[in-house]
């Protein structure tokens, strides 16, 4: 039962991703996107990071799907019949050169799938040897590590968090 | 969940990041470019996770991994506020047609 459980989200994963790269309207890769992170929060839960499960909803799911989805309704194109516009695809009867080979790009990433996969198959992971945790939750030893082990990194995120966020408010301000 | 499964896990985020690849290589759309990008640290957060399992006492890829997340959010926000600042500029995001610098 649990293996048929984590074998569908692996599907809701991969279908989500294929779907992002297969489609090619950006609202429904948004939403395929969407079931792509949400499979990823499922296989944290069967990877027993729970707390990290919960973390990845609310931060991709919440906070930077719901950005992806304002970044495409704010620069989506209004139908236009305009001929005096100065962008290519916008321009009735534009021609536009050929010149980009998307398989190419599927290709790479094919070549890079079976690379990766010849060598995890033949690698031997000698930590998975390792005694597994039998822990019932996580958060609390991630409580204690952020608190001695990554202190530092735990401070200078929280000044990144801030100055990513001055500077995305000054980049979105018009007539910067 | 026994070593085999990790093993999965690992094959699972190859293929994730084989397609976040893919995805920022082909499209021409700035935003579809960006969610590439996400699913690609996705997949390395996957990998850090499946052997943080075998980590119990210091968990180290779990918080790398939270690492990982919150700075993935604060690059989504810069990137989509320089895509609007772009696309106020040439009233595109077609990545092919932005070929100049100044316009």
């Amino acid at each position: 039962m649990l293996q048929i459980a984590f074998f569908a989200f692996i599907a809701l994963t991969l279908i989500g991703a294929l779907t992002v790269l297969l489609t090619r309207n950006v609202l429904y890769s948004a939403y395929a996107l969407l079931l792509a992170l949400l499979g990823v929060a499922a296989l944290f839960v069967f990877a027993g990071a729970d707390f990290l499960a919960v973390s990845q909803i609310i931060i991709y799911v919440g906070g930077v799907l719901v950005l992806v989805l304002f970044g495409v309704m704010l620069t989506s194109k209004p139908a236009t019949t305009d001929t005096s516009t100065t962008v290519a695809s916008e321009r009735p009867n534009a021609v536009l050169t050929e010149s980009r080979r998307s398989w190419l790009g599927v290709l790479l990433a094919g070549c890079l799938f079976l690379g990766l996969s010849r060598l995890l198959s033949s690698a031997h992971f000698t930590l998975f040897d390792q005694p597994m945790s039998t822990a019932p939750t996580t958060i609390d030893t991630i409580g204690k590590q952020l608190m001695t082990e990554y202190l530092v990194p735990f401070e200078v995120i929280s000044i990144l968090l801030l100055v990513a966020l001055v500077g995305a408010g000054y980049l979105a301000k018009r007539n910067v | 969940m026994n070593p085999s499964l990790s093993t999965t896990l690992l094959f699972v985020a190859a293929a994730l990041f084989s397609i976040g690849l893919a995805v920022v290589v082909t499209k021409r759309h700035a935003v579809v470019v960006l969610m590439g990008i996400e699913l690609m640290f996705n997949a390395v957060n996957l990998n850090l996770v499946a052997f943080s399992q075998y980590d119990p006492s210091r968990l180290q890829g779990q918080v790398f991994s939270l690492f990982v997340m919150i700075v993935a959010a604060a690059e989504a926000a810069v990137a989509l506020a320089l895509i609007i600042q772009v696309y106020r500029h040439f009233r595109t995001v077609n990545l092919d047609e932005l070929t100049n610098l100044k316009q």
